[in-house]
């Protein structure tokens, strides 16, 4: 191992100056405190703010990098499975194509250690097995620098019928150790998993937790330069759990990479630089653990979602905000009084938004006052997920004169829960004829006689 | 053959230690690192045989000593039946059977366990990263190890019943050998990827090799292929395992070339030159299917863990 790579201190990649420092005191910071309708949020979204060049803030050279990854899975129905079928009947489509990931792109520096997080089937498993190599991307790239060990499943491929020593030799060398480096660091092994009494039974009768051990152990004597692990530490008593996470520790500092995906958002916050929130296959989070965790236990239900969520990690994010005289006509951005005006509010609506969505939008005025306010009919727009536009059309502006902007509130009609709300700085403006003021007023002038 | 016990194609995560970047290797310490690699991959090639012949053979030795004598027992009942019984036919026609049958067998054992062999290792491809040719050349080796011992075994045996099959002709089982080898590995290659997104490729091959057997010189003499094909004969040769079959026994049954009950010839040529020309024929097909099979592998193999 070159010099660079031990004493590396914990390097904080990608994260926007805000969320790093947030990191020493995860519950302040912006998710709850929402940005008021007067701010404007224009930071891209943390997950965008990963840097491009070739080392991370602090100088850690890259080790795994992943450009634009998406990862499609095939439905089986649309494919020939049988010789058979590729000859006789070719390709009829019918089912469809599921994105498992989607335009990820991370970096990770030499000697972090991050934690991958998301509901049940949001990806996890599928990045790794992308960043291990085992399944090839569908777009995109990855490069990882280093031996990897990817701890996908403890103890795959050992064969029950066979003792530990036998599979401890055949899973070391399928992971690839030569004999001679297995000879060297049998024993090691065998101590880690504290089964030196068993090391010559045959591995079914092996408790699950013994397997387990087994498998750990094996795993990280292969010295690996990046770790990826999957969800394996949740198996094993209490004590094991502790050894390998004293492992992973002592991995961490002698500067390896780890990239671990767990559910325990608390060992996340122990024990990572760094958090990556995986949602339906899309990054929606890369920054500091505490932001990240609070995030993801808002959006997993675990915490009360009473306040609304910045908007760029909402359920339902307003993209866009569109001024025409028409819907779909091409956008101006100056209108007459009495033209019509049709306010198009495009919204990304993701899987687990309400099913009927309520939306207030203001008008606002010179340092945001509101001037007038429009909602969806009661009951709301549906949320189907995807992005869905709203139309609000103004038959006959009235005789206004000034420049304006839109605020827009979500919520769910159900509830009446706010979800998000974003101001958008994109102007329009009304040229009324009154030389002066907002309004234009009938009035009279007269002196009194 | 050490370039096919190669990595998955997919995203190469790159094997050296540091980062290239900072540190560009000598082309000396990249070379001992391939090496080195190289070496690594036979250790699992032959760990994986090894494993295995344990599984299979676990604690019987009766077990493993029985698939040795197996061919033996063939050897026993078809010289009954055919010499003792029905008093025709090729001299001596156990031995004539056995040295086309065992090489035969070796190849088809090979070829349909190879074809499984990425399906039934399916646990351990969506979650390891290792060298995934090493799947069907395991396969290989496994049948491989049979077939040695069972050729060790058939000369003893035959040497014992006083057939001298010692002599130059036994040369011929090198280049014989190296061909069927060639053969095996690129057909085990093809149909182990094929049979990962195709899954009755199993079920074909398991036909194919039925009706393929037939078309050997195992239990009938080339002469009576020659009665049917006469000046076509060369289109029967150019299934490599034919050649194969009838060089293995020419090495080892020799003689006589002549069926003197009916003048039938049972050897495909009295002499070398004429196995070693079809050897030829049939090795340049074998590479052919190699190339072939590694590519069709290489292709499709990093799609292996999405389709399992
Ligand atoms: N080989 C495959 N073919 C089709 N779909 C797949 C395949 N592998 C995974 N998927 C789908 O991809 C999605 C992501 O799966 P993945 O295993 O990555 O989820 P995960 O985040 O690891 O979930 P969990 O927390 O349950 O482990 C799931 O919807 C899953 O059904
Ligand atoms: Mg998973």
């Amino acid at each position: 191992m070159s010099a660079q790579q031990s004493p590396a201190e914990p390097a904080v990649i990608g994260v926007p100056a805000d969320a790093a420092d947030a990191a020493a005191e995860p519950v302040s910071l912006s998710v709850d405190g929402l940005p008021s309708t007067g701010t404007p949020r224009q930071t891209p979204p943390p997950a965008l703010a990963g840097n491009t060049r070739g080392e991370g803030p602090s100088g850690a050279p890259v080790v795994i990098r992943a450009t634009g990854v998406g990862k499609k899975f095939v439905s089986y129905h649309r494919r020939a499975t049988s010789l058979k079928e590729l000859f006789v009947r070719r390709g009829q489509a019918s089912g469809d194509d599921f994105w498992a990931l989607r335009d990820i792109d991370v970096e990770i520096g030499r000697g972090q250690t991050v934690g991958l997080a998301g509901a049940n089937g949001s990806g996890k498993s599928t990045l790794l097995k992308v960043l291990a190599g085992i399944l090839r991307p569908t777009n995109g790239e990855v490069s990882v620098t280093g031996r990897i060990a990817s701890l996908l499943e403890l103890g795959a491929g050992f064969n029950g019928e066979l003792s530990g020593r036998d599979n401890v030799y055949l899973n070391a060398s399928l992971l690839g150790l030569s004999r001679r480096e297995i000879d060297r660091m049998f024993d090691s092994i065998v101590d880690f998993a504290e089964l030196p009494h068993k090391i010559d039974n045959e591995v079914k009768h092996y408790s699950s937790g013994q397997y387990v051990r087994l498998g750990f152990a094996v795993a990280v004597h292969v010295d690996p330069d990046v770790l990826l692990v999957d969800e394996v530490l949740a198996v094993g008593d209490e004590a094991f759990q502790k050894k390998c996470l004293a492992k992973i520790d002592e991995f961490r500092a002698e500067g390896r990479t780890i990239l671990f995906v767990t559910h325990s958002l608390d060992l996340i916050e122990g024990m990572c630089d760094r958090i990556l929130v995986l949602e339906s296959g899309s990054l929606i989070f890369d920054g500091a653990p505490g932001i990240g965790t609070r995030l993801l236990r808002q959006r997993l239900g675990s915490l009360p979602t009473n306040g609304p969520v910045p908007h760029e990690y909402a359920s339902v994010r307003p993209i866009s905000v569109v001024f025409a005289p028409d819907p779909g006509r091409p956008p101006q951005v100056q209108f007459d009084p009495g033209e019509k005006l049709t306010l198009s509010i495009t919204l990304d609506v993701a899987e687990d938004a309400p099913d009927r969505l309520y939306l207030h939008v203001y008008v606002l005025g010179q340092d945001d006052l509101p001037i007038w306010l429009m909602e969806t009919p009661s009951g709301g727009v549906p949320g189907t997920p995807g992005t869905l536009t709203v139309d609000f059309t103004v038959p006959k502006l009235p005789e206004l004169f000034g420049a304006f902007a839109t605020s827009v509130h979500v919520s769910d009609a159900a509830t009446g829960d706010v979800i998000t709300r974003r101001r958008f700085d994109d102007l329009f403006g009304i040229s009324g004829s009154q030389p002066g003021g907002l309004l234009k007023v009938d009035y009279e002038a007269r002196t009194r006689t | 053959m050490s370039n096919l016990i190669d990595e998955r194609s997919a995203p190469a995560a790159q094997p050296d230690r540091q980062d290239p970047a900072l540190r560009a290797p000598e082309p000396r310490t990249l070379e001992r690192r391939s090496r080195a690699q190289t070496r690594v991959r036979w250790e699992l090639l032959r760990n994986l045989i090894r494993k295995d012949l344990k599984v299979k053979y676990k604690g019987s030795t009766l077990g493993f000593a029985w698939s040795l004598a197996n061919p033996l027992l063939l050897l026993a009942v078809y010289t009954l039946v055919f010499q003792v019984i029905m008093k025709s036919g090729v001299p001596r026609f156990g031995v004539y059977l056995m040295s086309g049958l065992l090489i035969w067998n070796a190849f088809s054992a090979s070829v349909s366990a190879a074809c499984g062999s990425v399906v039934f290792n399916a646990n351990l491809v969506k979650k390891v990263r290792f060298p995934l040719p090493v799947l069907p050349l395991s396969a290989v080796g496994f049948a491989l190890v049979h077939f040695v011992l069972q050729l060790f075994v058939l000369f003893v045996v035959v040497a014992a019943l006083g057939y001298s099959f010692v002599g130059p002709g036994l040369f011929l089982l090198v280049p014989a050998f190296a061909v069927v080898m060639i053969f095996t590995v690129a057909l085990s290659m093809l149909v182990s990827a094929l049979n990962v997104r195709y899954r009755d490729t199993e079920h074909l091959l398991e036909v194919a090799l039925l009706a393929w057997f037939w078309v050997n010189p195992i239990v009938y003499p080339v002469g009576l292929i020659r009665k049917v094909l006469h000046e076509w004969t060369w289109v029967y040769f150019l299934n490599p395992m034919a050649t194969v079959t009838a060089t293995f026994q020419r090495a080892i049954y020799k003689a006589p070339y002549v069926n003197p009950a009916n003048g039938q010839t049972i050897l495909a040529d009295p002499g070398y030159l004429f196995y070693l020309e079809h050897l030829a024929i049939a090795g340049a097909i074998s590479l052919a299917l190699l190339w072939f099979g590694v590519h069709v592998f290489r292709r499709l193999q990093a799609d292996f863990a999405e389709d399992l």
